[in-house]
């Protein structure tokens, strides 16, 4: 607990100097886009419905699929005008918090300005004042207070929504509750959501003192709010204009504990070489590769089957070796992405139900389990249900569950556990399967393909000698017994380890320190 | 008669695109240093009328002219930095002091600080408040003390012509006979040109020189008061005309009955 506990604070000038950088820009665009949109609303009926059901309507979009939008908005719009968009990270986060933050701004605006004594208007219209001066000095100071309170709210928002911007690549507070909630680290989690509440909190009361000031015309409340916000902004932001010199390497990882231990084993390395090295953690499979392939992450290791059919879109299934030379020509050829090799362990998808009730149902291959099926539940990870490798499964074997579940990873194991769920999508990795008494079930048919473990390096790193010479060693180095060790370290109840920590007890098991 | 200051040559003004007339050929001329009142019922177009001048409303057909000059070859705000205007409303700014307030027309000027500060001063002795209240906020004022900055405020940038949509209108009748009567001093004091929309036809006598009577957006009447007083052909003006002589022969008897008893 208390290492937890340690962990999560050598995290935070990090996390939190981001976390206050992509807020803060967020809002600060988010005002320059609708407080002349909300003038201009105000002004005119006829731009007031519109421009508010839009505001409304980008609302109701949830956080996390409005920030994962952008991701193919940006590399469209970047086709478009024929340049490349950084469409991970720190853009696509801004921008769709930005978006996100303009309704409360944009209704308090038109309500504010609207809202001004129509004898105040006629007063200012009368005494000679042209329409921007009467807005500059009559119509926006009064509505100041209510506009006010729209920033509140919206920075409220935008603090608690920025930890949404984890899986398109943005550090963030959410890191802790991303990461905690895959390795179940719940001391991450509640670390990640008591500091984003505490700074939501914060930046709230400053607002507040800068509002109750405009609402009473104290000056004094102003300047203090105003100052407490300036300060704290820049103390948060402080460590991050320490970092940034050395040459940085991005690691990529999905959002499973066997990729933050990869990452961190491949960071580790690079660090030794006196590289810095940031980690993208959480990112969805799909987009992974794509990121790589822009370059905006620099390596991660991926899995020969995922690749085979996700990214080359091919349902035949070779060889082993067959398919790495396959890829290795193929992603070079189409992506410049540079395969190193394999790293000696295979984490296939299959499906695993409790050794018991195999044995009581006499199932020991997936041509076993069609009969039982219909009794019983299957519950795949959070994408399993819509890959191709299940509909291969479902097609070569008819297996037609009672219901299909989606579940977080280390929930699904849960489901298994308390007997939600009888059949689960497993990984060939996961310490869990030993673990928890666990059977994998055959696959006569072939159906699915193999699921070496690969190491990946963007088109721009392709002659990068340090990245290349730092992950040499690695290729056919991780034995499978290491690999389910290493996860289930991270993944068990009890005495877990940090991925950074399982990372240098794999290096060290395998000999690579 | 001095040549006219202000002219209304045949105004007309729909708010409808032409199904009802707000006016209707309105055709006025008024002097340098009148005080002309403007009285009818509600919905006659006086306060319509009066807004044509500074161009707070656009009349449909006709022409205004101040000083011979069309009052649409000059932009709106600037006609109106000119004029002074003060209604009902009101309309002090809240969230500016009463010297801001009055300093508003001369900052829209451009006029220095120094004159400013001295113009603040010399206002609130012209409508008799004293220094200190320029440095409150208008909510802490009475209404009668508020209208009297919102004369205050009209009259700061020097303006020629002062016009008036029932400016005493909201306050009670001891503070509207005190400050109508402050206002006619003012008047004839700085030699201005004021035209005021009224809708008490006592006030309207006791402190124009020219009373103008409207209906449905139409001049019925243009004289003195005392003619006008005096009767008139049209029975619509001649009952409005009559009532502050009826209300005083009431009140006369009322006295009569109340001593005789």
């Amino acid at each position: 607990m208390t290492e937890q506990l340690n962990a999560a604070f050598a995290l935070l000038p990090s996390y939190l100097g981001q976390h206050v950088l992509l807020s803060l820009s967020a809002l600060l665009l988010g005002l320059v886009l609708s407080l002349p949109l909300a003038v201009l609303a105000a002004r005119h009926a006829r731009v007031r419905w519109p421009v508010l059901a839009l505001a409304s309507l980008i609302q109701t979009i949830p956080g996390l699929a409005l920030l994962a939008l952008f991701y193919p908005l940006l590399l469209a719009l970047g086709t478009l005008i024929g340049q490349r968009l950084p469409a991970l990270g720190f853009l696509p986060s801004l921008l769709a918090l930005a978006l996100y933050s303009m309704l409360p701004v944009l209704r308090n605006g038109v309500a504010g300005i609207t809202g001004v004594d129509p004898a105040v208007r006629e007063a200012a219209d009368g005494l000679g004042m042209t329409a921007a001066q009467k807005l500059r000095r009559v119509e926006l100071p009064l509505a100041a207070p209510v506009i006010m309170a729209g920033v509140r709210t919206a920075a409220v928002w935008t603090i608690g929504a920025a930890t949404l911007s984890t899986p398109v690549g943005q550090p963030s507070l959410g890191n802790y509750i991303f990461s905690g909630l895959q390795t179940e680290n719940w001391v991450f989690v509640l670390f990640g959501c008591a500091a984003s509440a505490v700074l939501a909190l914060a930046a709230d009361q400053l607002l507040g003192l800068v509002e109750a000031g405009l609402e009473h015309r104290d000056r004094r409340r102003i300047l203090a709010g105003a100052a407490g916000l300036v300060l704290g902004a820049v103390v948060a932001m402080a460590p991050l204009a320490v970092h940034e010199q050395r040459p940085r390497y991005v690691i990529g990882a999905k959002n499973f504990s066997e990729q933050f231990i990869l990452a961190d084993l491949i960071g580790r390395r690079l660090e030794q070489e006196g590289a810095a090295v940031q980690t993208r953690e959480g990112l969805g499979s799909a987009v992974i590769f794509r990121a790589l392939a822009a370059g905006d992450i620099d390596a991660y290791v991926d899995y020969s089957g995922t690749l085979w059919t996700n990214v080359l879109g091919r349902r035949d299934i070779p060889s082993r070796q067959a398919m790495l030379a396959a890829l290795t020509t193929e992603l070079k050829a189409r992506y410049g992405v540079t395969l190193v090799g394999a790293l000696g362990f295979e984490n296939a998808y299959a499906l695993a139900m409790k050794a018991e009730q195999a044995r009581s149902l006499g199932v020991q291959t997936l041509a076993d389990l069609a009969p039982s099926a219909p009794r019983l539940t299957l519950g795949g990870d959070l994408e399993f249900l819509s890959r191709p490798e299940w509909t291969a499964i479902r097609r070569a074997y008819d297996l037609n569950f009672k219901a299909e579940r989606s579940y977080n990873p280390t929930f699904m194991y849960q489901a298994l556990r308390s007997g939600e769920a009888d059949v689960i999508s497993a990984f060939s990795s996961d310490g869990r399967i030993a673990a928890d008494k666990l059977v994998t079930l055959a696959d006569p048919k072939g159906a699915v393909p193999a699921y070496d473990a690969v190491v990946l390096v963007s088109p721009k790193r392709a002659d990068d000698r340090r990245l290349l010479e730092a992950l040499r060693p690695l290729v056919g180095r991780i034995p499978v017994e290491a690999m389910r060790q290493a996860n289930l370290s991270v993944d068990r109840d009890q005495n877990k380890a940090t991925p950074r920590q399982a990372a240098a007890a794999l290096a060290t098991a395998i000999r690579l320190d | 008669m001095a040549a006219p200051l202000i002219e209304l040559d045949q105004v007309g003004k729909s708010f409808d695109g032409g199904r009802a007339f707000a006016l209707r050929e309105v055709s006025l001329s008024l002097p340098q240093g009148g005080f002309t009142a403007l009285v009818g019922q509600s919905g006659s177009g006086k306060t319509t009328t009066l807004k044509t001048i500074n161009r707070l409303v656009e009349p449909g057909r006709g022409e205004v002219r101040i000083d011979g000059r069309p009052v649409k070859d000059q932009p709106g705000p600037q006609l109106r930095r000119g004029i002074g205007y003060v209604f009902q409303g009101i309309g002090l700014f809240p969230h500016l002091t009463v010297g801001e307030n009055i300093a508003a027309g001369p900052r829209l000027a451009g006029w220095d600080r120094d004159r400013i500060v001295a113009r603040i001063d010399e206002l609130l002795d012209l409508v008799a408040l004293p220094r200190e209240v320029a440095e409150r906020r208008p909510s802490a004022l009475s209404g009668g003390q508020q209208q009297r900055v919102g004369l205050a405020r009209a009259l700061a940038a020097g303006p020629k012509i002062m016009l008036m949509d029932e400016p005493f209108g909201a306050l009670d009748p001891v503070t509207r006979l005190e400050l109508g009567d402050a206002y006619r001093a003012l008047h004839e004091r700085l030699g201005l040109t004021t035209v005021m929309v009224t809708h008490d036809v006592q006030e309207a006598v006791l402190l124009a020189d020219r009373v103008v009577v409207m209906k449905d957006g139409r001049v019925l009447a243009d004289d003195a008061p005392r003619a006008l007083l005096a009767g008139h052909a049209d029975p619509d003006v001649a009952a409005l005309m009559a009532t502050p002589r009826v209300q005083a022969q009431r009140v006369a008897e009322l006295m009569r009955g109340a001593s005789g008893d």
